[in-house]
């Protein structure tokens, strides 16, 4: 089957967003949550399980503790308390451990071990996925149902000192709070020392019910030198001595009468051999949890302590504290902790916690009513509800302590079949959904590649042995064989997995998709080869002799290649911006001595007379009409070496306009200095220069009536951002009110809508009624006008002159450089791609998704609509690439160019948007236990996809602009 | 045919190596304190300043620059200025473009100069030597096909090798590995040093090799 190569690439692009799409789900698990939005609340609790008639509480037992002091010491490992060197690291917590009123457990953290999920976990008592960071972008606080937010809800005081995760999780729930960043890693003495300063005037005090500690210090260490240095020791016998005051001072507190306190030492996550965490080793994932309150038994000796999960903790505390347990919790309460309680208060926890879990359960699980631990949770209840009928009765027998003992024994069972049901669904990487869709992304870019010497052929022409394949035995053999495997992995994965829950004619469509792919790559493999051996055989000089490379191609090559490769690095992917800079200036330079050679040797041969070299230039100076030619190539010629020169001064100053990424993040910039309200003069006037400049930019090959609407609407754009107070007119002097400026950008919205027509109408026309190729190309740049209206309108006001400069750029690259130069369309291809990508990051993106500006979703919007925010915010972040990739539309398809030009530029297009997303997609999971998993490598696998969606997208549009001068020939 | 001149390319360049491993060495044995991260740019100019000495000593001993018509004391006089001028705006250029890939304007002036020096000292005084204060002929050179002797081809691949070992050299800039050589602008001296010797090897070898394919236009 002989297929268009801008066709195939399309198909390529699209049935690869379909692997990437396969391939998210199983590296970000939808996470399970409560159908109710809301928070728990106390008057949803459930009565207490009766048979009988007479009215029942539905109050929760009174609570165990009356304050609560936690002190988390971050990567604090379970051997640091627990093992062999406690006894002498912290004698104090480990002389309580084994004599005091204390339990002493190891709770199990979740990979990705790092702080910020940890902190969730064991707030919200759920494990959190990524997912939720993005599905939370506008805000960085927690916004699903937590401890704290309940604490705060009950009127419980709190104070936190600490990492200042916290603050920002939890903004305005403490009543007084001390972060501490964590940015510097080298610093492990002044973290701490800005939490302990605070201690002993707040333990003085009796205004708070809950403190907060979070000791950053022992983390920073092991991040230096690892956990058998020799800073460990000390920084934790500080810790001891902090944990010795604490309770020393809890005791002194303690008053006949009152509720016991409790104080938890915990730890976040642990420390792997090297010091790093994130993974999910045992040294990682185990950290101690003492809960230390004068309300527990003594012990006598010391115990090897069990294991509970951390999210464990959450509800404990929550039922400790008398507070509803968080919705989405799936941790269950630590028994012990309720130990000396009565046994119808512990019954009543037990069940208050079952029932939240239930609730949880019948969210997240269709067939909820056939787990096991929902049956047994079931069971209990009633003979809760029997239990209780005989003891109000006034049974005091032992059989009534004995069956109680039955029914709490019971509960546990449910509660952990409950939990084990839950967290399997949570947390964890789908891998098998994961290879599946890296396989196919992989087969994709295999087929990409082995069509590339037909794909850019003269032709443009991709020959595919579709038929051949789906006809040969191995296609059947490979099904079979696949579906068994589906099979076998479905049956024996003990945890759940998406792939596996689609319905059985997706999965088999996948199946044979990716046996066909197989079946296609092998043919083709198979053909290029035998068709190498015969050309080398036939013409053993030319073998391979065919490519030669200039210093551009291979510029490109290794450009591409190195910045693939840059990718497995954690600060290439913070700092990409400054890897496309540097690409983008090693273009501009190459560029520039490609002209020079291409002019000044020219020159060399007329001005010596000594070479022989180019003839027709010597023609030049002998004709009639030198004079006028020569002052006309003069001219251009200039033009042509000043265009690179620009372009490198104009990246120059656009990098200074926003400064991105993290390490040099902070540094004062242009964008800053623009928005700050003494300059709005200057922003005023640059926003006005750069507008009027776009208009000449733009208008220049429009039809008449699309240059009135760009002026009208570019106005508009101006009146927009006076209206909103980013700019003023020049005769509105007293500060008018301000409004949201929906009018304005309706008005806008109006015109882009207007132009788009109208280019559309023209691509219509030219495709079906007139074979007219300048009508064509006319339309084309209208609907890129079009674009660039609407971007000018989101963007930023300070971002327009970026906006302009990408305009400027390419109207002169393409007049002086492209066109002049004859770069084939693969080259031109590549350079807009550079381009795009460069402009992304001068446009103030970065890879962390903190750069995301949603307000661009409510620009000429009274209330928020979803599907248009999304869009707009997807528009203006993608600007940058997008006006590249509609330039090169225009760009190729103008009247000029080879047919084939639009076939070749979409299929470098796909292959460039495959080879890093390829990578990027191994390389992640490869990496899923590395430190900066969540705050590096998945917002950027999350770009990456996005990109992808979007190239897919203008792939398709590049199709059927090609198909209409394919039809236009006929 | 070339064996003598290759022969006589290898030891020129093996004494042009070890300049610049004396330049590291013998300020290390006489300043105190002295070393290539902590006093970076004195390094520099050490290593700068000594393949400057034995470029200019070796290529005059040499004689492989062009033969000049005139011997007049101004002409020579007016060919020792250009050379300077040359130098100089060779300096300028490579300090813009550093500036262009992103180096501070102001803050690190000094240090991205002395790396304009220093690559101005690599790559153009080789150029000077070789050539003359020629642009021309510069051109020529640096084109497809331009070379016109084995010392042609030697200086494209010194050059090319010391400027692409600077580029090479910014890339662990961004890495957040708080080296000490991670330090502006220390990667990219180190890595156009580095390219430089490289250099220094690889043409001698790789003319060796190819001397059988090897053909130039006349002179
Ligand atoms: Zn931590
Ligand atoms: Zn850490």
């Amino acid at each position: 089957m002989k297929v268009r190569s801008s066709i195939f690439a399309s198909l390529c692009l699209i049935l690869e967003v379909l692997g990437i799409a396969l391939f998210l789900r199983g590296f970000f698990p939808v996470p399970i949550k409560s159908s109710f939005s809301s928070k728990s609340k106390l008057s949803d609790l459930p009565a207490e399980p009766f048979t009988g008639s007479s009215p029942n509480s539905s109050k929760l037992p009174d609570p165990l503790f009356k304050r609560v002091v936690i002190m988390l010491i971050d990567a604090l490992r379970e051997d640091f308390v627990f093992g062999s060197n406690g006894r002498n690291d912290m004698p104090y917590t480990r002389h309580l451990v084994e004599r005091g009123s204390t339990h002493s457990f190891v709770a199990k953290a979740r990979a990705p071990t790092v702080t910020m999920p940890r902190i969730k976990a064991l707030t919200t008592g759920s494990i959190p996925g990524f997912i939720d960071v993005v599905m939370n972008l506008n805000s960085p606080a927690l916004l699903e149902d937590n401890l704290i937010w309940q604490a705060k809800a009950a009127g419980k005081r709190m104070v936190f000192y600490g990492d200042d995760t916290w603050i920002k999780l939890f903004p305005k729930h403490f009543m007084e709070y001390d972060g501490t960043t964590s940015f510097f890693v080298s610093d492990y003495t002044e973290v701490d020392n800005n939490v302990t300063r605070h201690l002993d005037s707040t333990l003085r005090r009796d205004d708070w019910d809950i403190l907060i500690l979070h000791f950053l210090g022992l983390d920073h260490i092991g991040h230096i030198s690892g956990p058998h240095s020799s800073l460990i020791q000390p920084k934790l016998l500080e810790m001891d001595d902090i944990l010795k005051k604490i309770h020393g001072s809890l005791i002194l507190k303690e008053a006949e009468g009152t509720l016991p306190y409790l104080l938890v030492l915990c730890g976040d996550h642990g420390m792997s051999e090297t010091g790093s965490h994130g993974g999910s080793s045992e040294h990682e994932v185990n950290t101690p949890l003492v809960l230390i309150s004068p309300a527990f038994k003594r012990k006598a000796g010391m115990e090897k302590p069990s294991t509970v999960e951390q999210v464990d903790l959450a509800p404990t505390l929550a039922l400790g504290l008398g507070l509803p347990i968080s919705q989405n919790s799936v941790g269950r309460l630590i028994q012990p902790v309720a130990e000396e309680a009565s046994l119808r208060d512990q019954l009543r926890f037990l069940h208050v916690n079952g029932h939240q879990l239930g609730c949880l359960l019948k969210d997240s699980t269709p067939a909820y009513e056939k787990e096991v631990g929902y049956e047994q949770f079931r069971v209990a209840e009633k003979s809760h509800g029997n239990w209780l009928k005989l003891m109000v009765e006034g049974n005091t027998s032992e059989v009534l302590t004995n069956m109680g003992k039955k029914v709490l024994k019971q509960y546990l069972e449910a509660l952990r079949a409950m939990s084990a049901a839950l967290s399997k669904q949570l947390g964890r990487y789908d891998m098998y959904s994961m290879v599946v869709g890296m396989v196919l992304v992989f087969q994709l870019l295999l087929l990409l590649l082995l069509a590339m010497p037909e794909a850019l052929s003269s032709a443009s022409l991709v020959d595919l042995p579709v038929s051949s394949a789906l006809l040969s035995l191995p296609f059947y053999l490979l099904c079979l064989l696949l579906s068994s495997v589906h099979v076998l992995v479905c049956t024996s994965a003990e945890s759940s997995c998406y792939f596996c829950s689609l319905s059985w004619g997706l999965v088999f469509g996948v199946v044979a998709l990716s046996s066909a792919l197989l079946c296609i790559l092998v043919a083709m493999g198979a053909r290029r080869l035998s068709l190498g051996s015969m050309s080398s055989g036939k013409s053993p000089a030319r073998g391979g002799g065919g490519w030669s490379l200039s210093e551009l191609d291979i510029l490109l090559l290794v450009g591409t290649a190195g910045h693939t490769l840059s990718l497995a690095a954690s600060s290439f992917v913070e700092e990409e911006h400054q890897v496309w800079y540097f690409l983008l200036n090693t273009l501009c330079l190459a560029v520039f001595q490609d002209v020079c050679r291409k002019y000044f040797r020219e020159r060399r041969a007329n001005a010596g007379q000594v070479g022989s070299l180019e003839d027709e230039d010597q023609d030049e100076m002998a004709s009639p009409l030198a004079d006028l030619g020569v002052t006309d190539m003069g001219s251009e010629r200039w033009l042509a070496l000043v265009t690179p020169l620009f372009t490198l001064v104009c990246c120059r100053l656009l990098r200074s306009f926003n400064q991105t990424g993290v390490q040099w993040a902070h540094l004062p910039d242009l964008g800053h200095w623009l928005n700050s309200s003494e300059h709005k003069v200057v922003l005023s006037v640059v926003t006005t220069m750069s507008l009027i400049l776009i208009y000449f930019l733009v208008q220049r090959r429009c039809s008449w009536v699309s240059k009135i609407a760009l002026a009208l609407g570019l106005l508009g754009v101006f009146s927009y951002r006076a209206a909103v107070g980013n700019v003023m007119f020049p005769w509105q002097h007293g500060s008018r009110n301000l409004s949201k400026g929906t009018v304005e950008a309706r008005f806008v919205y109006v015109f882009v809508l207007g132009i788009l027509f109208t280019g559309s109408k023209d691509l219509l026309r030219s495709q079906v009624i007139t074979t007219d190729a300048r009508l064509k190309s006319r339309g084309l740049w209208e609907i890129y006008s079009g674009v660039v209206l609407l971007v000018s309108l989101l963007f930023r006001a300070h971002n327009l002159p970026v906006l302009c400069c990408c305009l400027l750029v390419q109207t002169l690259m393409a007049q002086f450089i492209w066109k002049k130069l004859h770069y084939d369309a693969a080259q031109t291809t590549i350079m807009h791609y550079w381009f795009g990508q460069a402009f992304f990051y001068f446009q103030g993106n970065s890879n962390s998704i903190a750069t995301v500006d949603i307000s661009v979703g409510f620009v000429g919007l009274e209330t928020y609509v979803e599907s248009l925010a999304v869009f707009l915010t997807a528009l203006s972040t993608y600007a940058g690439p997008l006006l590249w990739a509609a330039h090169l539309v225009c760009y190729l398809s103008s009247e000029n160019r080879s047919s084939v030009a639009v076939g070749h530029g979409c299929y470098c297009l796909a292959l460039l948007r495959s080879v890093p997303m390829a990578a990027y997609v191994v390389l992640v999971t490869a990496l899923r236990y590395h430190l900066f998993i969540w705050s590096v490598f998945s917002p950027k696998l999350m770009y990456e996809s996005m990109h992808t969606l979007l190239t897919a997208a203008i792939c398709l549009f590049f199709t059927t602009m090609e198909q209409s001068r394919s039809s236009s020939r006929l | 045919m070339w064996d003598q001149e290759i022969r006589q390319m290898a030891s020129s360049h093996a004494i042009m190596a070890s300049g610049v491993f004396m330049a590291t060495v013998v300020p290390a044995v006489l300043v105190p304190g002295f070393s290539v991260y902590g006093t970076h740019l004195l390094w520099l100019y050490s290593v700068a300043g000594s393949v400057a000495v034995v470029n200019i000593t070796l290529f005059w001993l040499l004689g492989v620059s062009p033969p000049t018509k005139k011997h007049t004391l101004t002409y020579k006089v007016s060919k020792l200025v250009r050379s300077c001028l040359y130098l100089f705006l060779s300096c300028l250029f490579f300090h813009t473009v550093v500036v262009l890939y992103g180096a501070p304007l102001l803050e690190t002036a000094l240090e991205t100069f002395s790396l304009a020096v220093l690559l101005t000292s690599l790559t153009t005084l080789r150029c000077v030597c070789v050539l003359g204060p020629n642009v021309q002929a510069w051109i020529r050179v640096f084109s497809r096909h331009g070379a016109m002797s084995v010392w042609d081809t030697s200086l494209q691949m010194v050059v090319g090798c010391s400027v692409v070992g600077a580029w090479l050299g910014a890339f662990p800039i961004p890495l957040d590995w708080d080296r000490p050589w991670q330090v502006w602008p220390v990667s990219c001296s180190l890595g156009a040093v580095i390219g430089y010797l490289t250099g220094l090897v690889v043409a001698p070898t790789w003319i060796h090799w190819h001397r059988k394919h090897l053909t130039y236009k006349s002179k």
